[in-house]
């Protein structure tokens, strides 16, 4: 019984941080462009290291 | 204007202005990379950010960075732009994120719910099962409160107006599910429906979201094929100067400096200049008409020849476009009269299930088992007759159909659209732009000598005429080199003259009339006549002929003239009317549904517009424009014809996926009512059949994937 005081309160704040941090990538559009993620990997950024910091 | 610009250069902090253009040509990183890097360089450029899915660029700039700057300097990059204007479409994407979010929450309350009620069935016992039981109530509160929103907001909207949709079983259900738990809560009673409230609430909302998906997609997808017929113009200032003005920004008696080879954004009256104009998105007719000084000119009509200054008469609202705006708006009314399938069903079930629910309050009572007990079977009869699987019926399977067309060049707006679709029984066709290509092609450049050929190619590249442009276009796929020619010039409506070794040629309109497109070229004395006919979309015979045999014969409706609409009709078989304005083709349509047919309207042009809102149903080809394809229901981007055909066969297997997950979901209540009624379902017994019935009828749909082949 003790373990659950411990447990459950662990399981929700994991399951509330899941959910904020969805929040916040759908506030940050994180979701806009899947297909041109997959294609930035390859851009290959040492040409200019200076223009194209990027703040995350 | 220009007093303001000199003094914010001085700012370090101005205000941005965003624009976005459309770039369908990229296609790889090194695109993105040329893109962002080119566009950052740029001075004025605060950030630039493409958008690959969608194949946008949005660009932050300063003011006097112009929409039109931008756009050469993407095409000095090599990418061909069109600037977007804000997107009409894209209002109410705000929706299907509230959903989301919506849907999110109540995914992790499910969750934390089903971890203490699998205990609590695993046989907690006591203080545990009670504890259990408070700490799901407050898990499932606030999330019932923030997810439950659509529904409660829907069934509240309907019960105003007296009427009841799917939602108002579904909220009284989660309300009364959720006070009984509460009370169970309270008074440590053996069963609480909490885990299926929340449960219920998720499904439904994933049904919705998917709708709301499908139709953002689709949308996105029209709006990247948009081309706007003008953002804006190069406006005369009092100084002399010109400067770039948002068409939402002319006011009428500005001036407008009009470059051969720009739209109009705005109506008014030649004040210097003449040119052909090309008013194929008004009437739908391929041939330019010569507009000298003190004639009117049309915003969305293109002038083609030479430079002109045009005074405005009318902007924005109050141009002679907004007439065919408002004949559509009226023709649209209509057809919000149909009723989605999802809620002719809520029309008969919402009340048996209410009537069931009560009959099992009734009859319990009868029975003598008391108020609590009654109201309990009452709940479990609501919850598990909620429409969880008809809800996701209807939305999971037009999204797979949408996606499966869309994966073959067909946007389908949304599952309204499917619907009516599959009901359709007769297509009317416009000629210009949707049997034929809309662009005519030279057919017999062949017989020219190779210094001709040379004579005509330098000749016709200089002009923007679009009989011009598809022989250069045809003489440049045979790598002709063109001639050298001077003293090159374009009269207006007359052609290209010039002089080449000395002899004066010129290449324009032909002396003796002709119903078809038609060319002369003359060197010196010899004249040749070249030929261009609108070619007929590739197969358009076959798909119409497929289209016959699903039971949709078809007619031609056109506001070309007869001598241009018959040949099309005899070359495929069908009949046709010829001279119809944009009010005739709305009144065909009319009455057709009188007759009690469901109307497919195939059409490209503005003055299709009317007729596509109007129909039953509306396919536009992806070369329309833009009111074209936002009054019609679904835009096909290849040049053939048949993906209407296979869209009316996609449509037709989705009503019949559908109906096939309703008598699914119908049978799944017919099993679990019985149980409901006769007080044996628990929570466990909600929550397996639930989810149960909710994969099988989404597994169903998924087999619509490969529908499309």
């Amino acid at each position: 019984m003790s373990g659950l005081a411990i447990l459950i309160p662990v399981a929700l704040f994991m399951g509330l941080a899941g959910l904020a941090f969805f929040f916040w990538a759908m506030r940050n559009d994180q979701f806009e462009d899947l297909e041109g993620a997959a294609h930035r990997v390859l851009i290959d950024d040492d040409e200019k290291p200076d223009s194209d910091d990027r703040e995350v | 204007m220009n007093a303001t610009v000199a003094l914010d250069d001085l700012e370090p902090v101005r205000q941005c202005e965003d624009s976005r253009f459309a770039v369908p040509t990229m296609r790889c990183a090194g695109c993105i990379a040329k893109i962002e890097r080119g566009l950052g360089e740029l001075p004025g450029v605060v950030t630039a950010r493409v958008n690959f899915s969608t194949k946008q660029v949005a660009v932050s700039h300063t003011p006097e960075l112009t929409e039109d700057k931008l756009k050469s300097a993407i095409a000095e990059l090599g990418f061909e732009a069109q600037i977007l204007a804000d997107n009409p479409l894209s209002e109410d994407r705000g929706d299907t994120r509230r959903l989301l979010r919506a849907l999110a929450v109540a995914g992790f309350g499910m969750m934390n719910i089903m971890l203490l009620s699998v205990s609590v069935w695993s046989g907690a016992v006591g203080v545990t099962k009670d504890l259990f039981h408070w700490l799901s109530a407050l898990i499932a509160i606030p999330v019932i409160a923030y997810s439950g929103r659509p529904f409660f907001a829907s069934a509240a909207m309907a019960l105003r107006y007296l009427r009841t949709n799917m939602d108002v079983p579904i909220s009284i259900g989660i309300l009364l599910a959720t006070g009984l738990s509460l009370y169970e809560t309270a008074t440590s009673g053996p069963h609480a429906y909490f885990d299926g409230v929340v449960m219920l609430i998720f499904f439904l909302l994933s049904g919705r979201v998917l709708d709301g998906m499908m139709r953002d997609r689709a949308r996105e997808g029209i709006s990247a094929l948009l081309r706007q017929t003008a953002p804006g113009a190069m406006v005369i200032q009092p100084d002399g100067t010109t400067a770039w003005t948002k068409a939402t920004d002319i006011r009428p008696n500005m001036v407008m400096q009009v470059a051969a080879g720009e739209n109009l954004a705005a109506d008014g009256v030649i004040i210097e200049g003449s040119s052909g104009f090309d008013f194929s998105m008004l009437t739908g007719e391929s041939d330019p008409r010569l507009r000298q000084k003190g004639d009117d000119v049309l915003a969305g009509t293109t002038n083609l020849t030479a430079p002109v200054r045009v005074q405005v008469t009318a902007a924005g609202q109050d141009t002679s476009i907004s007439d065919i705006a408002r004949l559509m708006d009226e023709a649209g009314q209509h057809r919000s009269f149909h009723v989605r399938v999802a809620d002719r069903a809520a029309r008969y079930y919402a009340p048996a299930v209410h009537c069931l629910a009560l009959l099992a309050f009734i009859g319990w009572m009868l029975a003598g088992a008391g108020v609590h007990q009654s109201l309990l079977i009452a709940v479990a009869v609501l919850i598990i007759t909620c429409p969880c699987a008809l809800g996701l019926a209807v939305p999971a399977a037009q999204v797979v159909a949408s996606g499966a067309l869309m994966r073959k060049g067909v946007l389908v707006k949304d599952g309204s659209a499917l619907e009516r679709l599959a009901e359709a029984d007769r297509i009317i066709l416009d000629k210009t732009g949707t049997v034929t290509m809309g662009q005519p092609v030279p057919d017999n450049l062949d017989q020219l000598s190779d210094d001709q050929k040379a004579v005509t190619l330098a000749l016709a590249q200089s002009s923007r005429h679009p009989v011009s442009k598809a022989i250069c276009t045809t003489l440049n796929a045979k790598n002709i080199a063109p001639a050298d020619v001077e003293d090159l010039t374009e009269t207006a409506g007359e052609g290209m003259s010039a002089i080449w070794n000395d002899q004066p040629v010129s290449l324009g309109r032909p002396e003796k009339g002709n119903a078809s497109l038609a060319t002369q070229l003359v060197i010196a004395n010899e004249i040749t006549h070249i030929t261009l006919t609108d070619a007929i979309r590739p197969d358009a015979h076959a798909a119409i002929r497929e289209l016959d045999e699903l039971g949709l014969p078809a007619s031609l409706l056109s506001g070309d003239s007869l001598e241009a609409v018959g040949p099309v009709a005899r070359e495929l078989g069908i009949i046709a009317q010829a001279c119809a304005r944009p009010e005739d083709k709305v009144h065909a349509i009319g009455r057709l549904s009188d007759q009690g047919h469901k109307v497919l309207m195939i059409g490209d042009g503005l003055n299709d517009g009317p007729a596509l809102a109007a129909a039953h149903v509306s396919i536009a080809p992806g070369s329309a424009s833009d009111v074209g394809q936002q009054a019609a229901d679904a835009v096909f981007t290849s040049d053939s014809l048949m993906p209407v055909a296979l869209s009316v066969k996609v449509a037709r297997r989705t009503m019949q996926t559908v109906r096939q997950n309703f008598a699914l979901a119908i049978g799944y209540n017919i099993l679990a009512v019985p149980l409901a009624l006769a007080g044996l379902v628990t929570p466990l017994i909600a929550a397996i059949a639930m989810s149960t019935s909710s994969l099988i009828v989404v597994g169903n749909a998924l087999r619509l994937y490969g529908s499309a082949k």
